[in-house]
């Protein structure tokens, strides 16, 4: 029971949440950038939230199924194929033994997700098997996926012998959590310990002016081009911890936003902070795109972080209970 | 673990420590999910110390919620999931919760047990081009260096930039010099030196130290339980080993 990989993809990884307790030695938690499409993938298939799955950068690998299972794909629109045949994100999919899965072409967003029935076969360190490449792993976790790699199945479903493709299951996850009319391209954040050394003109730039995210941009953080931000001290800071989200002002007066395989520490200015439920969104932007700071509170950070959540919970409840009665009939 | 307090020592320590319940402190917010206390603005010994008797308080008393905490020179950071503090707390944010959770511990008086840290002693082959640097810089003869570098007990004061990778202090101001302008790209076990702090490569790396040296042990071991061989609060001293015995090591 498992897939095989018929041609290796630019950067897939195996992530799960990440890993987390360990930041006192340095070791970060490397999760999936998307976390929040990766619980939609998760949930699609009747999974835990927090199951291991494949992050996907275009482009991606193809994808051979050698036995039957249902997947699902959520996050960046990579025009998925399967048997050459156009497929939907957040859908479950049937997908019989001998079934291929490729991406055609990058449409929208920037990492896709793929969840199977009850998960893969995945080592863990240290309580997780998100990928680090560095730190010298054996096997998948260790590195990227590349060609020939073959990761079992945790579970079996029924085979069926007639099928030869697959089937695409009538019910979608709704993505869409938040019902404020905030603009695609525009990201909240929270100030950082260091907002107030801005002076004020560079505070309204901040927020008023667009950032560009650069080609120096990956999953350990994106760098920004935009108006220089000036500050009023110049004083020295004592590294200490930092987080997925943090915006550090560099010497230069740029900005450099860090991601889900950031450094534990930084001895930059903290500007500010992304709150943690537009992080999904802005793990889906990519080089080249713009994006808008806007200001807010941690009571509204918390109340979106609480309604996204809420969200994922009902679709939970959805989406485990039909998945229960179409594995019944068949 | 054992606590120390009783010798003389540490009751020099106990004294600075006592001073420093005194010293201000704050308590800010990284985020909506995380809390930094941060305790005066230099990095010293003691406050140090306060730090790491601080992470180990919490990492076996942990505030509700709390999902992991990172010591640093002089400040540590607590990551806390907003939901399970919110389900139960519902009133005020979940930072102020963790805020008051936190004021409630620095409030009432730790201290510091120190692991009964054997000095850890490294070896290191001292060959490389920042001694030609240091040398010229400071006016100095190479094995001046290697002598003030090995002669130092060096304490880890925050692991970071890389998995395993500890920052320690205090390099001698004879030998101190800053950063590299252009990162280049540094060995694993390389052993480098910029300010006043001294450090191990873990990986080979881009970095901006000086390398002086190397040392043949392996830093950060992934198979192990504990794969930092160095953590905050450990002390540490280098000792210049030969070529023969490093390739033999």
């Amino acid at each position: 029971m498992s897939l095989q990989i018929i041609k290796g993809g630019m950067l897939d990884t195996i992530r799960d949440e990440g890993r987390f307790g360990f930041q006192y030695a340095g070791i970060n938690p490397g999760g999936a950038m998307d976390v929040f499409s990766m619980r939609i993938a998760n949930i699609l298939v009747g999974n835990n939230m927090r199951e291991a799955v494949i992050e996907m950068h275009f482009p991606s690998s193809v994808i051979l199924f050698q036995q039957d299972t249902i997947i699902a794909l959520s996050g960046a629109d990579f025009t998925p194929v399967i048997n050459e045949v156009a497929v939907p994100l957040h859908k479950p999919i049937h997908v019989y033994s001998g079934s291929i899965l490729k991406c055609k072409q990058l449409k929208k967003g920037a990492r896709c997700y793929l969840a199977l029935k009850g998960g893969m076969n995945i080592p863990a360190w240290l309580h997780s098997s998100s990928t680090n490449t560095r730190v010298g792993l054996d096997g998948i976790i260790g590195r990227t996926i590349h060609t020939d790699d073959i990761i079992s199945y945790k579970n079996e479903i029924p085979q069926s012998l007639h099928q030869t493709t697959f089937h695409i299951l009538p019910w979608m996850a709704g993505i869409k959590w938040d019902f404020s009319s905030i603009a695609d391209d525009t990201i909240y954040i929270l100030p950082g310990h260091e907002w107030g050394r801005l002076t004020d003109e560079a505070k309204k730039d901040f927020t008023n002016e667009p950032f560009r995210i650069t080609a120096l941009s990956d999953r350990m953080g994106y760098q920004l081009e935009g108006k220089v931000l000036y500050t009023d001290s110049k004083e020295e800071i004592i590294s200490s911890a930092v987080c997925f989200g943090t915006i550090q002002l560099l010497p230069g007066g740029q900005l450099i936003v860090l991601m889900a395989d950031h450094q534990t520490t930084g001895g930059y200015p903290r500007a500010a902070h992304v709150i943690t439920s537009h992080l999904s969104k802005l793990a889906q932007m990519k080089a080249g795109d713009k994006i808008r700071f806007q200001l807010t509170d941690i009571k509204t950070a918390e109340e979106f972080l609480v309604k996204q959540e809420r969200h994922l919970q009902q679709l939970q409840l959805a989406c485990s209970t039909r998945l229960q009665e179409y594995l019944n009939q068949s | 673990m054992s606590d120390t307090t009783g010798d003389d020592s540490s009751n020099i320590a106990g004294k600075q420590i006592k001073m420093l319940e005194e010293f201000t402190y704050q308590i800010f917010p990284l985020g909506d999910s995380a809390a930094t206390v941060q305790l005066g603005n230099t990095i010293n010994e003691a406050i140090n110390k306060r730090i790491i008797a601080l992470f180990h308080h919490l990492k076996n008393n942990p505030i509700e919620g709390c999902r992991e905490i990172v010591p640093a020179y002089n400040s540590f950071t607590v990551y806390f999931d907003i939901l399970i503090i919110k389900q139960k707390h519902s009133v005020g944010s979940a930072f102020d919760f963790v805020k008051r959770k936190l004021e409630e511990v620095l409030a009432i008086p730790i201290r510091y047990t120190e692991k009964e840290s054997s000095l850890m002693r490294i070896p290191v082959l001292y060959n490389s081009d920042g001694l030609g640097f240091i040398a010229e810089e400071k006016k100095l003869s190479v094995e001046e260096i290697i002598e003030i570098h090995s002669s130092v007990e060096y304490r880890v004061y925050m692991s970071g930039f890389l998995p395993g990778f500890a920052y320690m202090g205090e390099v001698d101001e004879r030998i101190a010099v800053g950063r590299n302008d252009k990162p280049s790209r540094i060995e694993a076990g390389s052993v480098g030196i910029a300010g006043r702090q001294t450090g191990i490569y873990p990986f080979h790396s881009p970095g901006g130290w000086h390398i002086i040296g190397r040392t043949p042990l392996k830093i950060f071991d992934s198979k192990k339980e504990v794969p930092a061989l160095l953590q905050a609060g450990d002390r540490v001293q280098f000792y210049p080993i030969t070529a023969h015995e490093f390739t033999d090591y």
